[in-house]
């Protein structure tokens, strides 16, 4: 048994107590301590006095390199990292090599994750065979498998060819699943390095168009419209997307979409020092970007965050900006971008982080057992959150084995002092329990 | 060296010589010069009479290799050619000093090739900027002779290095700077000696 | 100076220096029979060349031994970057063998930026030889030198720069460059071979060629690439020479007095015709000549002078 005192449920009302009994919520209310008609021996007390409770968070895209570059992160470090920032689900993006577009793989990864324990690893399917963008993936045998998939993707790349577009989102709808895009039209991107903007140019890198992102969107939209299949777009950073998406979700398309952290908060600004710790794809943008996506993710057009972790070895970054490898760390800096970015200004609060950090990506997901209300009876799957301390990022303390955060050095707002999944404690005073 | 800013008469520095004693000084030494090197002299020119062009080097051996130039041919009739010779590509302390911008090498028009080339400096010291021209001077041509002509010695020499003509004898300590002032570059004539401390 | 990396951001009066270093350099060796100068002599100058180039090769090769200093050439192939090692782990060997300065030539745009901060606290300078489609400073340095010896001054003379721009590092620092020495610059080019944002640049922007002719004092060419062709930038080589290309007609369209560069290698036929490429209004061997006296200047003020602190 578990007792959490002092927290104040999505921020609001007065503090109250959580008794946590069998991996459930079996009590709320204040000073249970003195109040309860149970019998409370046994008791571990979490003093959470002036934190935050939320729902623990679900992460719809990250990549945990297993298998293949364990050199920067597996499953286990990944998770720790995961844990250390407030989650408790994370969906693992099928790039890895072997690519996880069959059972085998993704079963794989399913069984190491809940060796791991730390947090329930569901892995992304791929849709195509070797994410080639030409045969569709065994999309059902890895739906029936023991991961039982239903998100798919072939993130890293676009499914471009419209046809297979198609035949994956009609193939899933018999899956209850969902297809994850990755848009970026191929032809448009060639060599791309950068947000193709006045910045890039001056520093003569090759320009990535917003066009090559909201072209396949648009036209996703009106695939999933026209099949009546659900379509979730991967890391939105264009306001164009965000207008698309719009367009949309009105004329009843069945879409969701996410945006990463680092699209809330940093620019090609970014790009003057050709330090590639800030090369990612879809690239940073401008800083009216930023601010409509901040807005979307605020009144619900985008859905959700996800982080995009993407660990990367030191030679794959400390190089010239063309050769680096895109990506960036996300999984324990994201509550603290968000709360930086949306709430302190006042465009969420801590129920809207509930929604966009929680509820939403579990529900787009499909998990029941994630992102439920803090009520009794739920599992007691929650993270609880100091929303007046602050911290400083360093890439060499982060728990991944990769170290490559734009953030490095940042002093940002909030910090997760408490992970739990179905009662056990993943995470505590910001330490792993293993 | 960029010409550094005269101003007033600092009571540390003392006049070694007058706007007028620089005048007669130079003077003397054209006459020196005229005699030494015949210039005008026979005639008809001897087996071993070689042209005779004065080389100034910057920044203040130039403006006195023109005057000097301008008293010889007042002297002696003969126009001899001028030019400046930069030597600071040749310095060897160039590692120990901000980098320096580049002063002009002018040669006459009809070079220096088996001439009596005379070098004119205001200030010798320890001969290491003499060295470096007579470096320059062998990658600028083949002078059939070098002669150095200087306002004021003031010794402490590091090489073996002498003046064929000197202005004016000073001695100094090392710590001392002789300040030679131009009216071309500084407004006014004089020499002063000053102080390290009174800089 | 420690580095030479771009001329956005270059202080105008330090550039001046660089050309009147140039100028006096190359007066001092006029006429002489010995074609050096002590001036760095024991220092070490590599070169890194990831790019095939030997005009630029042979041109600071050049600057370095006429100014006595030791040039070591590093290229690409054949040596253990063609093995993969990593241009950081190259530049720091040829710094810890005792490099003074690394001119570097490379594919990617920001790889000298990179490389100089790789060297902080070595003592090791660099110049960037061309990097990506980002800069090529010394080049933007001899055409103005050129300009300026042709035209007298470049303040207030109004240079055309014709061409692919979009790829072209020349483009970039000529405009820094010439901007800010208080020249009006003028880019032609069709619509896709100009950057984006150019409208924010502080230039003209026009993609008729012969309207812009008849007031410019000089006009550089630049090279276009076939393979542009096969992205589509333009549709065939016939279409772009007939739009762009600086012709006997065109020439005669010039004030009598505007000069026209090209940084090399020429296409002609292409850009420039081969009339043009070899009428005396086109100061493309000067360019190359000014080329060594610059990059001598360059090294002069990277490498004589106090030693700054790493």
């Amino acid at each position: 048994m578990m007792l959490i005192k002092g927290v104040r449920l999505y921020g609001e009302g007065d503090p109250v107590d959580i008794l946590v009994r069998d991996g459930v919520i079996a009590e709320i209310g204040p000073w249970l301590d003195a109040a309860s008609t149970q019998e409370l021996t046994d008791v571990e007390v979490i003093d959470a006095d002036g934190q935050v409770a939320l729902p623990g968070f679900v992460d719809l895209h990250t990549h945990l390199r297993e298998p293949g570059r364990e050199d920067t992160e597996t499953i286990a470090t990944g998770s720790a990292a995961a844990a250390l920032g407030g989650y408790t689900a994370v969906f693992a993006m099928a790039n890895t090599d072997p690519v996880a577009d069959n059972a085998v793989i993704v079963e794989h990864v399913w069984r190491r994750g809940r060796e791991v324990g730390l947090v329930d690893v569901h892995p992304v399917g791929a849709v195509t065979v070797g994410l080639k963008g030409e045969k569709l993936a065994e999309l059902g045998t890895m739906a029936r498998s023991q991961a039982g998939v239903r998100v798919f993707s072939d993130d890293g790349h676009c499914v471009a060819d419209p046809l297979i577009m198609r035949r994956a989102l009609e193939y899933t709808k018999a899956l209850d699943g969902v297809i994850a895009q990755h848009a970026e039209e191929p032809r448009l991107t060639e060599g791309a390095q950068a947000h193709e903007g006045e910045r890039a140019a001056r520093l003569g890198l090759a320009g990535w168009p917003a066009a090559a992102e909201e072209s396949i969107v648009a036209r996703d939209c009106l695939l999933a419209k026209q099949t009546g299949a659900r379509l979730h777009v991967c890391h939105v950073s264009t306001a164009g997307t965000v207008d698309v998406l719009r367009w949309a979700k009105e004329r009843g398309t069945k879409v969701s979409a996410e945006v990463t952290p680092h699209h809330l908060l940093l620019t090609d600004e970014r790009l003057a020092t050709y330090d590639p710790v800030n090369k990612v794809n879809p690239p940073l943008r401008t800083e009216s970007d930023v601010q409509v996506l901040r807005e979307a993710l605020a009144e619900g057009v985008v859905d959700c965050v996800a982080t995009d972790h993407a660990p990367h070895a030191p030679q794959d970054k400390d190089c010239e900006w063309s050769a680096a490898r895109p990506g960036m760390l996300g999984l324990q800096t994201a509550l603290s971008i968000v709360v930086e970015t949306l709430v302190r200004p006042g465009l969420l609060d801590w129920r809207g982080v509930a929604r966009v950090m929680s509820e939403k990506p579990a529900e787009i997901a499909g998990l029941p057992d994630q992102g439920r209300p803090l009520m009794v009876g739920e599992p007691a799957t929650l993270t609880l959150v100091d929303p007046h301390a602050r911290w400083t990022v360093r890439g060499a303390d982060l728990a991944s084995v990769a170290g490559n955060t734009p953030f490095e050095g940042m002093e940002l707002p909030g910090v997760v002092r408490t992970t739990m999944l179905r009662g056990r404690v993943t995470v505590s005073e910001g330490k792993v329990q293993p | 060296m960029a010409p550094r800013v005269r101003g007033a008469t600092d009571p540390a520095e003392r006049e070694l010589l007058s706007a007028g004693d620089v005048a007669r000084t130079i003077a003397r030494m054209a006459h020196q010069i005229i005699e030494k090197t015949s210039i005008g002299g026979d005639d008809v020119p001897g087996p071993d009479a070689r042209p005779v062009v004065l080389l100034g080097i910057p920044s203040r051996g130039a403006p006195l290799a023109r005057r000097l130039v301008e008293l010889i041919a007042e002297f002696s009739g003969v126009r001899v050619p001028v030019g400046a010779l930069d030597i600071t590509l040749y310095r060897d302390d160039l590692r120990r000093r901000p980098n320096r911008p580049l002063e002009s090498t002018t040669l006459p028009p009809g070079g220096i090739d088996d001439c009596l080339v005379v070098l004119v400096d205001d200030v010798l010291f320890s001969g290491r900027t003499i060295r470096a021209a007579l470096d320059a001077l062998r990658d600028a041509g083949r002078p059939a002779a070098v002669q150095l002509a200087v306002l004021v010695d003031r010794g402490h020499r590091e090489l073996p290095i002498r003046a064929d003509y000197v202005g004016k004898n000073v001695p100094t300590s090392r710590t001392e700077e002789v300040q030679v002032c131009l009216t071309e570059l500084d407004g006014r004539d004089g020499v002063y000696l000053r102080r390290e401390a009174d800089q | 100076m420690k580095h030479l990396l771009s001329t956005d951001g270059l202080d105008p009066a330090q550039a001046v220096a660089v050309l009147d270093t140039a100028d006096t350099l190359k007066r001092t060796l006029l006429g002489r029979e010995v074609r050096k100068l002590p001036t760095l002599r024991g220092r070490t100058v590599v070169t890194m060349f990831y790019e095939n180039s030997t005009r630029t090769r042979v041109s600071f090769e050049v600057a370095g031994k006429w100014m006595s200093a030791d040039v070591i050439n590093v290229s690409a192939g054949g040596s253990s970057v063609g093995k993969g090692e990593s241009l950081r782990d190259t530049a720091l060997t040829l710094s810890a063998a005792g490099a003074d300065l690394v001119i570097v030539r490379h594919p990617a745009s920001g790889a000298a930026h990179r490389l100089a901060g790789w060297l902080e606290g070595t003592g090791t300078g660099v110049v960037n030889a061309g990097d990506g489609m980002h800069e090529h400073p010394t080049q933007a340095l001899l055409d103005a030198a050129t300009l300026r010896e042709r035209l007298g001054t470049i303040a207030g003379r109004r240079i055309a720069i014709v061409g692919d721009v979009l790829h072209s590092r020349v483009a970039r620092s000529n405009v820094h460059l010439l901007t800010a020495l208080g020249a009006e610059v003028v880019l032609v080019a069709p619509p896709t071979l100009l950057p984006t944002g150019v409208e924010s640049w502080p230039v003209a922007v026009s993609h008729e060629l012969d309207a812009e002719l008849p007031a410019l004092d000089a006009v550089m060419m630049l090279r276009v690439q076939a393979e542009r062709m096969h992205g589509g930038f333009f549709p065939s080589a016939r279409e772009y020479s007939i739009a762009y290309g600086l012709n006997e007609r065109r020439l005669s369209l010039l004030p009598e007095h505007a000069v026209v560069l090209h940084p090399g290698p020429m296409l002609r036929g292409m850009e420039i015709s081969a009339f043009v490429a070899d009428s005396p209004r086109a100061a493309i061997t000067e360019q190359v000549r000014n080329g060594v006296h610059v990059r001598m200047a360059v090294l002069y003020h990277l490498l004589a002078g106090e030693e700054e602190a790493a």
